[in-house]
This record gives structure tokens, C-alpha cells and sequence, in this order.
């Protein structure tokens, strides 16, 4: 079963690349673009059928090496 | 002084510490980070460089290496920890040190000397360093630290930031903080002193026609602090 990721940096956490993305955006001419943040996605293939068991997995995988609960959140999608 | 310097794939400043520390009398052993144990050790070193090509977060994946176990243990018995650059990044991510490293503020990978003020000599790294400013080298693109209001407290509470990027006066201001860390922060210790990171390398000061002097009062006091 393959498990989706994103993880993002938490709010309030400067993201410099975010910014040069959003300024190179305006510079474009996409001028109303605000903001900008990077994320991370991954996609995990578990050895599992149960749905909700492979998200647990999941979870703890991203509380020990996916994320890091620092600076970022991450979501299960 | 016994020391080990653990080598993880990508590791490049490791024989670079070896020579260092061989130069001012540490007995010291490489180990490959899939050992599963560490020698008899007064000191561990993790050097700098890119172990596994920085691959998802800066040291996150050596974080996790079998040897680390070793590192952790020996850290929590009280055992002098040191990580520069790459190492200090490592320390972070397996939870001994707090906060992280992140990209420069300016996304531009930094080479260049700089200076950095001793905050705190009680500990086994500084205690008696003769100078309060010392001139080092940095060469990294994530070593913006950053942690949260809780935990800045906290180090600042116990005296646990050990040196920050300053002006050779000892000034400390933004035109003197190279990467946007936190407080000019460039190195912390743990909450018991053993366990130090910082993203200047000594082991690039260490010669007076090469570079400076400064690493070698660095190291030098670590084995004046250890007799």
C-alpha cells in the first residue's frame, strides 16, 4: 500500500528558498503571489493491507526520521 | 587522551581532525560508521563534511547509524562529544543537542575565516582558554541555527551556548553573523557540557603559516583540561 507525505516547514520558520521562489514568481509577472513555502513530499510502499495500520507505521516514521517536529509539521495524505 | 573520529560515508574533514589531533598528542582511531562499537575513548569526534550527501535534512540519515548507539551512550555517561560542521548537525538530529541547522539565510554556501566569542568556560572545552575571541574557519551552507523561544531559553538559562559569530573586537551584531543563526549562535554545548557542536573547524587553524593558531589553543586546552 503506498502512503503519502508532505511535510512542511512549521509557520513562523523563515524559509529562504520559499522566498527567492516567490520573488523570482513576482519577478515573472506572477505578481500577486504573496507567499511561498517549500515542502517535502514522499511517496512510502508498505508491506501492509490494513490502511490503518500502514499509516501508524507512517506516523512514526515521520516523528523519527521524516520530519523534523523542529521546524516542521508533516501530514499524512 | 584517547579520542576516535567516527568516519560516516561522505565524511571529508575527518583525516583532517586525525592530523590535528595527533599534532598536540591525542592517541587518536578512525571508526567506520558501521561498527557497532567505539574503542576505549576519552573524546569522540564527528567530523565534518556531507555524510550522505546531505540527503533529506543535513545529518538526519548518519543520525541513525549503527555506530550512533555507541555515541549516545557514551554521551550519556558523560563523555566528551565533539561534532564540527557535519557533526554538529549529526548532534542535532539524534536529539543531544538541541535546535537544528538550517540554510544560510542568503541560500549562498559560506568559505571564510571568522571570529567567534567564548561564552562559557565552565567546561572541559574552554575552561582557562587564555583568549575570549578566537579566529576560526567556516564552510557550510546549513548552519543558520534555529531552535524555539523554550529551548533558546533554556540554553541561555544554563549557559549552554558556547561560542557566537562575532566582529574581532568581540562585537556581536548582524554584520557579524554570517548565516542568520539565532543570537549569532555557532556552537552549543548539552545541558551537562560534554557534548559540544559548533560549525567553525578548529582543525583548520592549527598552523601559523597555513591558517592561524587559533584551533591549536583549542585542542591544547582540551588536553590541559583532561590531565
Amino acid at each position: 500500500m503506498k502512503i503519502k507525505v508532505i511535510v512542511t516547514l512549521k509557520n513562523g520558520v523563515l524559509d529562504p528558498q520559499g522566498k527567492a521562489i516567490q520573488q523570482t514568481l513576482n519577478g515573472m509577472n506572477f505578481g500577486n503571489v504573496e507567499d511561498v513555502r517549500q515542502g517535502k513530499y514522499f511517496e512510502i510502499e508498505v508491506k501492509e493491507k490494513d490502511e490503518k495500520k500502514a499509516k501508524s507505521l507512517v506516523d512514526d516514521m515521520c516523528k523519527k526520521l521524516l520530519a523534523n517536529l523542529v521546524i516542521e509539521d508533516y501530514k499524512i495524505v | 587522551m584517547r579520542s576516535s573520529v567516527i568516519i560516516f560515508p561522505g565524511s571529508n574533514c575527518d583525516r583532517d581532525m586525525d592530523v590535528a589531533l595527533k599534532k598536540f598528542g591525542f592517541k587518536n582511531q578512525m571508526v567506520w560508521h558501521n561498527d557497532k562499537s567505539i574503542p576505549k575513548s576519552d573524546l569522540i569526534v564527528l567530523p565534518g563534511g556531507f555524510s550522505y550527501g546531505d540527503y533529506l535534512r543535513c545529518g538526519s540519515i548518519a543520525s541513525k547509524s549503527k555506530i550512533i548507539k555507541s555515541v549516545i551512550d557514551f554521551a550519556n555517561s558523560g563523555g566528551l562529544v565533539l561534532g564540527i560542521c557535519n557533526g554538529f548537525q549529526i548532534l542535532t538530529e539524534t536529539g543531544l543537542l538541541n535546535g537544528i541547522l538550517q540554510q544560510n539565510k542568503f541560500l549562498n554556501f559560506i568559505c571564510s575565516n571568522v571570529y567567534v566569542k567564548v561564552r562559557d568556560k565552565q567546561n572541559k572545552y574552554f575552561k582557562d582558554l587564555k583568549k575570549d575571541v578566537l579566529e576560526l574557519h567556516i564552510a557550510h551552507n546549513e548552519g543558520n541555527y534555529f531552535c524555539s523561544n523554550d529551548e533558546l531559553k533554556s540554553l541561555e538559562d544554563n549557559n549552554q551556548i558556547a561560542v557566537t559569530y562575532c566582529g574581532e573586537d568581540g562585537t556581536e551584531n548582524e554584520t557579524t553573523n554570517p548565516n542568520g543563526a539565532i543570537k549569532n549562535i555557532a556552537g552549543i554545548f548539552n545541558n551537562n557540557k560534554n557534548v559540544l557542536g559548533m560549525m567553525p573547524h578548529p582543525e583548520r587553524m592549527i598552523d601559523k603559516y597555513l591558517s592561524g593558531e587559533d584551533g591549536s589553543l583549542f585542542f591544547k586546552n582540551i588536553l590541559d583540561n583532561f590531565k
